[in-house]
């Protein structure tokens, strides 16, 4: 009865109720994929081929490091060790010498770290306010101190190193740690400063409006609504300076004394002494230690660290 | 002195909210707003409508201080707020991509601009509940706006202008993000809140469809400059030049280019024009005459009225409640906005008909309503 009343509604219930057997020959439903294709064969073998390659000096390094001068003399360098030994690591980390005194890398590692935290907290702070300013606040030849500041980062190091030898001279900072902080600090600035001006140029100007009508002031603004949305940015920028002023040899070689020399300066001391015998498996723990920082870091913030380049590269 | 000056002002500026007096701006050479002068009366929903570039949002903009004017002043409530930071003026802002603080619960959203202002907490707590209950607000409170519906955030965006307790609020497309069906309710919303609290809204939108809704007033923009100020009924019956008549009405106004001798007019069709109400004497020369498609009627309707006419169907669009119909008046094409009922074919020849006064004439040089 109800089909003779809705034969609309009884035509459609028939229609799915159909039978299904309306295919013809041919292709039907999900498109089938090969596992293994000769495409895929040759990027992953290519991909393999290129991250052994990149690999097989980490694996020396560490194989060398655990061995005893007897077992490496032996050759062999890429054969695991026969007898596994930690005396090297401690003799790089405690002992080596490096000249003058044979305290081994630990006193290089905390002039680094005593190097390291000010200058990345400082050149992150002033280049974050600057990006900001260079968004949200310009004013009358912004754009000209903008273009200054990222002029300065194409100026070669070698220009300018003589000049602030003078410079730190005449301020009583040559050779102190300090000294060398803020050489990082005006170096990081116009590629740290272009990273966050990018970045906050990248959030809808809208919300620093909203901020003003709502009373905040130019600290407000930046500290209790950019600041906390910028995580990403802050991650790179921590990653790039940390990295950066770590890996630095020529500026501590140059600004520092020996009693203040960073750890990568300590590490090419123990490397190069001369006298004695070269004791490889120290020199490889040395070098490991040395690059642990910057690896340890990459490794806990790789992911944060590619969103946040992303963030401040999309605009210009 | 002073004191005279400001009594002076005082009375020239009774009963008007947001005052806009000989307002330029430009970047350099280009002049994005030009001599502009607009008053809007205390508790009036002013729209400012228009194209993109017309200039309306950076209007908006000066008015909240976002923007700082080359040239003018602008009072609000009656203080002179022409060099006044955006917190001083009085104003709540809504923007059209919301502007949520991303890192705050919806509560820290509304309490920001009172933190800024040392309002006691009491006194916070107390206007965040009240705008939580008118805008229904209160189960979100303690959610981010990430959390929120499209439609949602837009309403904590209101309530953040809401707990300012200000006189004038300033709206920047607030329903664009929306989409059609969310837009409607927040349009009858926002009618509803400006009816309950009284407050002046100004209100920047492209959509003519919220412009007639809302306002009691609305500027039309065009390059800076103010085209037409009046009630939407006004802008619509009475479009005071070529651009406001084209820009209002969806379809658009039939406009057809003629010349008018004494009371006729001769162009794609004659008609006497006798009965339509100028505004002007009536020169003979060069106009154009303007006919809304729902003011023209076809058949038997048609046949009573001073105007007629013979058009040939070309394209037929139903659209349900009504039908719009493509013509042709000689070559000129003519469009017809018929009942949903009235039924007709492509190819047929339609008598129509309609009356002088419900026509818009324009001068075909000035392009101004004579």
């Amino acid at each position: 009865m109800s089909d003779a009343a809705y034969p609309a509604a009884a035509g459609a219930r028939s229609r799915s109720a159909a039978p299904r057997g309306r295919l013809l020959d041919g292709p039907a439903g999900l498109a089938p994929t090969r596992r293994l294709s000769g495409k895929r064969i040759m990027i992953y073998g290519g991909l393999l081929i290129f991250s052994a390659y990149y690999l097989l000096p980490l694996w020396v390094m560490v194989m060398t490091s655990l061995k005893g001068m007897p077992e490496i003399r032996m050759g062999n360098i890429f054969a695991p060790p026969v007898e596994i030994t930690f005396e090297p690591w401690v003799k790089a980390w405690s002992e080596a010498c490096t000249g003058l005194n044979c305290d081994g890398l630990s006193r290089g590692f905390w002039n680094s770290v005593a190097i390291v935290i000010p200058a990345t907290i400082l050149s992150i702070a002033v280049a974050a306010v600057n990006g900001y300013a260079l968004v949200n606040w310009r004013f009358k030849g912004s754009e000209v101190f903008f273009t200054i500041l990222i002029f300065g980062a194409f100026i070669p190091y070698q220009v300018m190193i003589y000049p602030i030898v003078i410079i730190l001279r005449e301020i009583g900072l040559m050779g102190s740690v300090w000294g060398l902080v803020l050489v990082h600090v005006v170096f990081g600035m116009p590629i740290i400063t272009l990273l966050f001006r990018n970045y906050f140029s990248s959030l809808p100007p809208e919300l620093f409006k909203a901020a003003r009508v709502d009373g905040a002031g130019f600290w407000g603004i930046f500290l209790r609504v950019l600041v906390p949305m910028s995580l990403p940015i802050f991650t790179v920028a921590v990653i790039l300076q940390v990295t950066g002023i770590w890996n630095d040899f020529l500026f501590g070689v140059i600004y520092t004394r020996p009693e203040s020399y960073p750890m990568t300066v300590q590490l090419n001391n123990i490397v190069n002494s001369v006298q004695g015998v070269r004791e490889y498996n120290v020199n490889m723990a040395a070098t490991l230690l040395t690059g642990l920082v910057p690896l340890t870091i990459y490794f806990l913030s790789g992911k944060l660290f590619v969103r946040g380049i992303a963030a401040g590269a999309v605009k210009g | 002195m002073a004191q005279a000056l400001r009594a002076e002002t005082r009375s020239e500026l009774d009963g008007i909210s947001v005052s806009i007096r000989d307002l330029s701006l430009s970047y350099g050479a280009v002049e994005v707003l030009g001599d502009l002068n607009l008053d809007v009366n205390d508790g009036e929903f002013l729209v400012l409508l228009g194209a993109s570039g017309c200039g309306k949002s950076t209007l908006l903009n000066c008015i909240a201080g976002l923007q700082p004017a080359t040239e003018g002043q602008i009072f609000i409530s009656g203080k002179n707020v022409t060099w006044a930071e955006p917190s001083e003026r009085g104003i709540g802002m809504v923007f059209q991509s919301y502007a949520l603080y991303p890192q705050m619960t919806v509560e820290g959203n509304l309490s920001f601009g009172l933190k800024n202002a040392q309002v006691p907490k009491g006194e916070i707590a107390r206007r965040i509940a009240r705008a939580a209950s008118t805008l229904q607000l209160e189960p979100l409170l303690k959610r981010k706006p990430a959390a929120l519906s499209g439609g949602q955030r837009q309403r904590v965006a209101i309530g953040r202008a809401l707990v300012r307790d200000v006189d004038v609020f300033l709206f920047d497309e607030p329903l664009s993000n929306l989409d059609a069906k969310l837009r409607a309710e927040l349009r009858v919303e926002l009618k509803r809140l400006h009816q309950s609290l009284g407050n002046t809204m100004i209100y920047v939108t492209h959509d003519q469809i919220e412009a007639m809704t809302l306002a009691d007033r609305i500027a039309i923009m065009r390059g800076g400059k103010i085209q037409q100020l009046a009630t939407p009924d006004d802008i619509y019956r009475r479009p005071a030049n070529l651009y406001v008549a084209g820009f209002i009405g969806s379809p658009p106004m039939n406009l057809l280019p003629g010349r008018l001798d004494g009371s006729t007019f001769r162009g794609p069709l004659v008609a006497d024009v006798t009965g339509y109400d100028f505004t002007t004497r009536p020169r003979g020369g060069d106009i154009v005459l303007g006919i809304r498609p729902e003011h023209v009627r076809t058949g038997e309707a048609a046949a009573a009225l001073p105007i007629q006419a013979q058009a040939l169907v070309e394209v037929v669009e139903p659209m349900g409640a009504d039908t719009l119909v493509w013509t042709r008046l000689g070559d000129t094409p003519f469009r017809v906005r018929l009942d949903g009922e009235d039924r007709v074919r492509a190819g047929q020849m339609l008598s129509i008909g309609f009356d002088p006064a419900s026509l818009s004439l324009f001068d075909a040089a000035t392009e101004t309503r004579i």
